[in-house]
C-alpha cells in the first residue's frame, strides 16, 4: 500500500468525489489560487475550476450560510473553515439552520453537506487559535461529527461525510496534515469508511485507552511505553463522534474492565464526559476502577512554551491515569 | 356568518377571565375590533376586542362571570340569522335529563362547564401520551439490560448490604469495584471476607482473584426475600382512573388546594322525624336508652351510604376506592381540639346499637382513652354543631376520606307547604365532597336518599 | 439597473383617492380577472391571519406567532409575478408569504396548530413554514440568518446555471446583522439572482429604525453596490408592477437587487406583544390603518375605475373568510402528531454503524 500523508489523502478524497459528484464543491477562504491555507485543496482550482472551487471572502456567518443555502436546493457543498476556532462565527447557520432544517421542516429539507477544517492545538498558536470544537458541534443532534486521527481514515471518511445526507463536521488536525501512513492506492477501488464504526488501533487486555482525532497517536505512543512495563494497552479510536460506536467502547471495556478517555479538549462537558457516563450506565459490572479523563488543562492556552506544554494532554499524564485505573501506583 | 367570541387568554398566563363589563349589548351593532367587554384576567383588566361584524346577538356570561379561556361567551351573528347552534349547548345544562351525562351538570354551572369541553380535546391532546410514556419507560430501561448482567448485580447488591453491613456510617460501608462485586458473588464469596487492596481499602478484581485462588472460604447465602403476599381482598372495589377523573383532579387540585372541595346544602324537613324520636325514645326508656337526632342521623348516613358507593370513598392518588362497608366516624368536640372515634359498619347496626356506641366513644374520646384503631379507618364522617345553635356550616373533608356531613342545629321555621303556610321542624345538611372522588350530581343523589329517609322515617325500611 | 424615481407619485396615489380623477394609469397594466384575483388573495391573507390571532387567543396555537397584517402586499406583490421554480424565503413572519407562494391554507394552519397535518408535520410551528415542491424555503426564526440562506440559493441557481431568481424577505431590523451584510457582499462579487425586499415596517418589535440605524435602510444596499429601490408596499399595483418588471431583469441576469418596501404592521410584533404603546400611539397605528390598509387601498383604486362593486367585494369576502375556516377545520381535524415522530427527520441518513442519539432512550 502506498505511503502519502494526511494532507494528501483529504486532496484525494476532494478530488475522488468532486470527479464522481457534479454536485459536490469546494467553498472557504484561500481554497482557490492559494491552494488552501494549508494546501488540502492544492491543484483543485486547475482541475475543477472556478466554478467549484470557490475562494470566499473572510465571512465565516455568510459562507457557512451560503452552503446551507445551496444544500438545502440539493447541491453538496463543502466548506472549509481555515481552521475551526473561526467557526465559532459561524456557528448560527450551523446550528440553528443546518442542524435543525431537516427537523423543522418535517423532513422536507435535507442539508447534506461537510464542514471541515483542522481542530484543537498546534504549536504556541495561544488561545483563540488552540481550541478543540468537538463540543460545540456533536453537542446539537442533526450533526454528524467525525475526526479522523491517520491518513487512511482520513481519506476513507472524508468520502463517506461527503456521500452523506445530513450535515457532517469533519475536523482534522494541523500536525496531522504532514503525517504518512498507508492508504489503499486510488486504482484499487473506491475507498470509504462509514461513518460510526470505532476501530481498535491496538489490541490489549489490561486497560482500554478510548481516543479519537489527533490524539490517537498519543495513545499508541503510551500503549508502546506501558508495554514495556507489561501493561497491555488496547487503543480504541472512535473515528466518528456522532454516531458513536458504542458497541466497541462496551466489548472493549469489558474485556479489559478499566478505561481511560484521552482528548484535545476542555474538560468541562468534554467528549469525554459523554463516553464515561456511556461506560457507567451500561458497563457498571464490568469495572473495576472509576473511569479516567486525560484533557487539556480547564485553562485558555496560553503561549509561553512551557505553559502550553503543561496545558496540553502529554503522555506521562496519560501513562499515570492508566497505572490509577489498573491500581498500580 | 355568526362568529363565536371566545374568552381569550389576555395575558401569557391566563387561564380564565371574568367578565367585568360588557361594553356591548344583545342587539348592538359591532365591527371588527371593537371592544365588546373588560374580562379581568389574572393580572389587569383587559380589553376583549370582536373578530367578526353583525350584532351581538347573544351574551353567554353576563357580567361578574367567568369563563376558561376558549369558551364561548357571545355570539355575533346577522340580525336574523339563525345562532340556536351556537348557543344551544354552550348555554345552560340541559335540565330534561340528568341520567348519564348530568353530573357535571348539578354541579356549579359556571365551572363544570368548561371542564366538560375541555376534557375531551386534552385526551386527544398529549397529555394521555405523556403519561403513557413515563409509564412505559421504565420497565422498558430496565429490560434493556441483559438478563445476565442483572441478576449477578442484584445478588451482589443484596449480600453485603443485608447480610454484611448494617445501614450504618460510611465506615461500615465494604467499598468494592462494581466488577470485583459481581465476581464475588458469582464465586460465592462474602465481600467481608476480602482485603481490599485498592484506594481506600477498595476490593477490586485481583482481590476476589486472590481469594479463589488462594481458597478463602466464603459462603453468600442469598438472603431470604419475603415472599410478597397481595394484601387479602377486602371489602371494597378499586375504580381505576379514567382520564376525565383525572383531569376533574387536577384540575380542581389546582383550583383550591389539595383536596378540592364543593359543598352541597339541603334544607330537611325534620317535623316526622322529631316524632318518630319521640316514638323511639318512649319505646326505649325502659332499656335506658336515649337516641339523639345525631344518632338518627348517623344511621340515616350509614344506609344512604351503602346505597351510594361513589360517596362513601377514599381518594387513593391513582384510584378512588369506593367501600362496600360504611365506617362512619363522628366528630366529637374534646378540650384541645377535635378526634373522630369511627362506628364500624354503621350501615349493619340498629339505631339503639349506634346510640349507646356512640356514647360510649365519646367518653372514653373525652378522656383520651380511644385506641388508634378507634379512630382511624373511617369512610365517610359526619359533624354536628347543631348543639351549638349552628344553624348551618360547612365541614373541611378529613382525607383520604372523600366526604363529610355537616349537620345543623332543628328549628321552628315558617315554612310553605303545599300552598299553605306551616310552622316546620328544619334542619340544614352540608356535604363537603373532595370532587376528585365525588361530582355534583353523586353527592346530590345521596342526600336525596338521606334526605327522604329523614323526612319519611318509614324510608328506613324500603 | 437605476434607481427606480417614479415611487412617490404613486405613493400618493395610493394614499389619496381625490386626486385619481381622470383614469388610473399603473391600474391599466391589469386586465379585470387579475385585480380580482389581487382583492381575492389579500383577503384570504387577511383572513387567514385573523383566524390564526383567534386560534392563538384561545390557545390553540402556540409560542410565538408573528401576524403579517397591514403587509399583505408586500407578500402578494413579490411573490405573486415568481413562477412556481422560483425560491422564495423569509424570517418568521412567514404565514402569508407562504400561502403566496402557493401554499394550501389547511396544512399552514395545521402547522400552526402543531398538527401531523402541517406543511412541516407539526414539528416546525408558526415560524418555520416550509414548502419544498413550492420552493418555499421558510421560515427562519434567527433575524437576518434567512439572507445568507438566500445567497446559498442565488448561488446554486447559478452553479445550475439555471434562470430561476430567488426572493428573500427580511424585516428592516435584520440590515444590522452581520449576516445580512456578508450576504450582501457576497452575492454583489458573485452577482447573484436574489432579490432582497426589506419589508420596512418602521419597527424593529418595539424599536423604530431611525433610532438603531446610523444611515437609512435604502443605504444599506448601495454600500455593497447593488441595485437600489423603494417601493410603496401598500399599494398591490405598484409593488406588483415593479417587481414584474425586475424580476425579469434579475432572470436575465442582472444580478442581485434591493428593494425597500414600505409598509406597516398593524398589529404587535408578535401575539405576545402590545399592538401600541411605549413604541408607538395608538393613534399612529388607527391612522395608517385609516390610510394604508393594502386592501383599503386597493378598494378605493377597483371602485373608482369601476372594476369591482361593493356586492363582488364582499362575495370575495365571503370567499375569503370560508377558505380561513376551512383551514381551521382542516387544523382541528389533524391529528396531533404520534410520539413515535419525536426522533424521526433529525438525522436524513440513518447510519448503520454507531450511536446517533445519546439519549438512552428507547426508540
Amino acid at each position: 500500500m502506498p505511503e502519502i500523508t494526511y494532507r494528501e489523502a483529504l486532496n484525494q478524497a476532494l478530488a475522488e468525489e468532486m470527479e464522481r459528484d457534479e454536485s459536490v464543491f469546494l467553498l472557504g477562504e484561500e481554497v482557490a489560487e492559494y491552494d488552501g491555507a494549508y494546501k488540502v485543496s492544492k491543484g483543485l482550482l486547475e482541475r475543477f475550476g472556478p466554478r467549484r472551487v470557490v475562494d470566499t471572502p473572510i465571512s465565516e456567518l455568510g459562507f457557512a450560510g451560503l452552503g446551507v443555502g445551496a444544500a438545502m436546493t440539493g447541491l453538496r457543498p463543502i466548506v472549509e473553515f481555515m481552521t475551526f476556532n473561526f467557526s465559532i462565527l459561524a456557528l448560527d447557520q450551523v446550528i440553528n439552520s443546518a442542524a435543525k432544517m431537516y427537523y423543522m421542516t418535517g423532513g422536507q429539507i435535507p442539508i447534506p453537506m461537510v464542514f471541515r477544517g483542522p481542530t484543537g492545538a498546534a504549536l504556541q498558536l495561544s488561545a483563540q487559535h488552540s481550541q478543540a470544537c468537538e463540543t460545540w458541534y456533536v453537542h446539537a443532534p442533526g450533526v454528524k461529527l467525525v475526526t479522523p486521527g491517520t491518513p487512511a481514515d482520513a481519506k476513507g471518511l472524508l468520502k463517506a461525510s461527503i456521500r452523506d445526507d445530513d450535515p457532517v463536521a469533519f475536523m482534522e488536525g494541523e500536525l496531522l496534515y504532514n503525517m504518512k501512513g498507508e492508504v489503499p492506492d486510488p486504482d484499487d477501488g473506491d475507498f470509504v469508511i462509514p461513518l460510526g464504526k470505532a476501530e481498535v488501533k491496538r489490541e490489549g487486555a489490561d486497560v482500554s485507552l478510548i481516543t479519537h482525532g489527533k490524539m490517537v497517536n498519543l495513545a499508541l505512543q503510551v500503549a508502546g511505553k506501558l508495554e514495556k512495563e507489561d501493561v497491555d494497552v488496547e487503543v480504541l479510536d472512535l473515528r466518528t463522534l456522532r454516531p458513536l460506536d458504542v458497541d466497541a467502547i462496551l466489548a472493549s471495556v469489558r474485556k479489559t474492565n478499566r478505561a481511560v478517555y484521552l482528548e484535545e479538549g476542555w474538560p468541562y462537558v468534554g467528549i469525554g464526559s459523554q463516553i464515561v457516563t456511556t461506560i457507567q450506565e451500561e458497563a457498571f459490572d464490568y469495572l473495576d476502577a472509576p473511569v479516567l479523563r486525560v484533557t487539556q488543562a480547564d485553562v485558555p492556552m496560553p503561549y509561553a512554551k512551557n505553559l502550553e506544554k503543561l496545558a496540553k494532554p502529554d503522555a506521562d499524564r496519560v501513562v499515570a491515569a492508566c497505572n490509577r485505573v489498573l491500581y498500580r501506583d | 356568518m355568526a362568529t363565536k367570541v371566545h374568552m381569550e387568554a389576555l395575558s401569557p398566563t391566563m387561564e380564565e377571565g371574568q367578565i367585568v363589563s360588557w361594553l356591548k349589548s344583545e342587539g348592538d351593532e359591532v365591527s371588527n375590533g371593537d371592544v365588546l367587554a373588560e374580562i379581568e384576567t389574572d393580572k389587569a383588566t383587559m380589553e376583549l376586542v370582536a373578530r367578526g361584524e353583525g350584532v351581538l346577538r347573544k351574551i353567554l356570561v353576563e357580567e361578574g362571570g367567568t369563563a376558561p379561556v376558549g369558551d364561548v361567551i357571545a355570539v355575533i351573528g346577522d340580525e336574523d340569522e339563525d345562532i340556536s347552534d351556537l348557543v344551544d349547548g354552550d348555554e345552560a345544562p340541559d335540565e330534561t335529563d340528568e341520567a348519564e351525562e348530568s353530573e357535571e351538570d348539578a354541579d356549579d354551572e359556571a365551572e363544570a362547564e368548561p371542564e366538560a369541553e375541555e376534557e375531551p380535546e386534552e385526551e386527544d391532546g398529549e397529555k394521555p401520551e405523556e403519561k403513557e410514556t413515563e409509564a412505559e419507560e421504565e420497565p422498558e430501561d430496565e429490560d434493556g439490560k441483559e438478563a445476565e448482567e442483572k441478576e449477578p448485580k442484584e445478588e451482589a447488591d443484596a449480600a453485603p448490604e443485608k447480610a454484611d453491613a448494617p445501614a450504618a456510617g460510611d465506615e461500615e460501608r465494604i467499598k468494592a469495584s462494581p466488577l470485583a462485586r459481581r465476581l464475588a458473588a458469582e464465586e460465592g464469596l462474602e465481600l467481608s471476607a476480602l482485603e481490599g487492596s485498592g484506594p481506600g481499602g477498595r476490593i477490586v478484581k485481583r482481590d476476589v482473584e486472590k481469594a479463589v485462588e488462594e481458597g478463602v472460604p466464603g459462603e453468600a447465602e442469598a438472603p431470604e426475600v419475603p415472599a410478597f403476599e397481595p394484601a387479602a381482598e377486602e371489602d371494597y372495589e378499586d375504580v381505576p382512573l379514567s382520564q376525565m377523573r383525572k383531569t376533574i383532579a387536577k384540575r380542581l387540585v389546582e383550583s383550591i388546594g389539595p383536596v378540592p372541595h364543593f359543598f352541597l346544602t339541603v334544607d330537611v324537613d325534620m317535623t316526622r322525624m322529631v316524632d318518630a324520636r319521640a316514638r323511639i325514645n318512649a319505646r326505649l326508656e325502659s332499656e335506658g336508652i336515649k337516641v339523639s337526632y345525631n344518632d338518627i342521623i348517623l344511621k340515616a348516613t350509614a344506609m344512604a351510604l351503602k346505597k351510594h358507593p361513589e360517596c362513601n370513598a377514599h381518594w387513593g392518588g391513582d384510584h378512588v376506592r369506593r367501600f362496600n362497608r360504611v365506617h362512619l366516624a363522628v366528630a366529637v368536640a374534646i378540650d384541645d381540639g377535635l378526634i373522630t372515634p369511627v362506628i364500624r359498619d354503621a350501615h349493619l347496626k340498629g339505631l339503639a346499637h349506634i346510640a349507646q356506641e356512640v356514647r360510649e366513644l365519646a367518653g372514653r374520646a373525652r378522656d383520651k382513652k380511644l385506641k388508634p384503631d378507634e379512630y382511624t379507618g373511617a369512610t365517610f364522617s359526619v359533624s354536628n354543631l347543631g348543639m351549638f345553635g349552628i344553624e348551618e356550616f360547612t365541614a373541611v373533608i378529613n382525607p383520604p376520606e372523600a366526604g363529610i356531613l355537616a349537620v345543623g342545629g332543628l328549628e321552628e321555621r315558617p315554612v310553605v307547604v303545599d300552598g299553605e303556610l306551616d310552622i316546620r321542624t328544619r334542619m340544614k345538611l352540608t356535604m363537603s365532597c373532595d370532587h376528585r372522588v365525588i361530582d355534583g350530581a353523586q353527592g346530590s343523589r345521596f342526600l336525596q336518599t338521606l334526605t327522604s329517609i329523614l323526612e319519611e322515617p318509614l324510608m328506613a325500611l324500603v | 439597473m437605476p434607481k427606480t424615481e417614479t415611487q412617490d407619485e404613486k405613493k400618493t396615489d395610493a394614499n389619496d383617492g381625490a386626486e385619481k380623477e381622470g383614469g388610473d394609469e399603473g391600474i391599466d397594466r391589469f386586465d379585470r380577472e387579475q385585480l380580482h384575483h389581487f382583492m381575492r388573495e389579500m383577503l384570504l391573507y387577511r383572513r387567514f391571519e385573523e383566524k390564526a390571532e383567534e386560534a392563538y387567543a384561545i390557545g390553540k396555537i402556540g409560542g410565538f406567532c408573528h401576524l403579517h397584517i397591514g403587509q399583505e402586499a408586500v407578500a402578494l406583490g413579490f411573490i405573486g409575478p415568481l413562477q412556481e421554480k422560483d425560491y422564495v424565503i423569509t424570517a418568521y413572519r412567514d404565514h402569508t408569504q407562504a400561502l403566496a407562494k402557493g401554499l394550501e391554507p389547511g396544512p399552514v394552519m395545521a402547522e400552526l396548530f402543531g398538527r401531523d397535518g402541517g406543511v412541516s408535520r407539526g414539528k416546525g410551528g408558526s415560524m418555520h413554514i416550509f414548502g419544498a415542491e413550492q420552493r418555499f424555503m421558510g421560515g427562519h426564526g434567527i433575524v437576518g440568518a434567512q439572507v445568507p440562506l438566500a445567497a446559498g440559493m442565488g448561488w446554486a441557481i447559478k452553479y445550475r446555471e439555471e434562470d430561476q431568481v430567488c426572493v428573500c424577505f427580511l424585516g428592516d431590523a435584520a440590515v444590522n446583522q452581520g449576516a445580512f451584510h456578508e450576504a450582501m457582499n457576497m452575492s454583489a462579487v458573485w452577482e447573484l439572482p436574489v432579490i432582497y425586499v426589506v419589508e420596512n415596517n418602521e419597527y424593529g418589535m418595539g424599536t423604530a429604525i431611525e433610532r438603531v440605524s446610523a444611515v437609512s435602510i435604502e443605504e444599506r444596499g448601495e454600500g455593497y453596490g447593488v441595485p437600489t429601490h423603494s417601493v410603496n408596499g401598500q399599494d398591490i399595483i405598484e409593488t406588483w408592477s415593479f417587481v414584474e418588471d425586475l424580476v425579469k431583469e434579475v432572470r436575465d441576469g442582472a444580478g442581485p437587487q434591493y428593494v425597500e418596501a414600505r409598509t406597516y404592521r398593524f398589529k404587535g410584533h408578535s401575539m405576545s406583544d402590545p399592538v401600541s404603546g411605549t413604541y408607538r400611539s395608538k393613534d399612529e397605528v388607527e391612522e395608517k390603518k385609516e390610510k394604508e390598509d393594502p386592501i383599503s387601498v386597493l378598494r378605493e383604486r377597483l371602485f373608482d375605475a369601476e372594476i369591482m362593486t361593493q356586492d363582488e367585494l364582499e362575495a370575495l369576502d365571503e370567499e375569503a373568510r370560508k377558505v380561513a375556516d376551512e383551514a381551521v377545520e382542516f387544523a382541528e381535524d389533524s391529528p396531533f402528531p404520534s410520539e413515535e415522530e419525536l426522533y424521526t427527520h433529525v438525522y436524513a441518513e440513518l447510519n448503520e454503524h454507531g450511536r446517533l442519539f445519546m439519549d438512552g432512550r428507547d426508540r
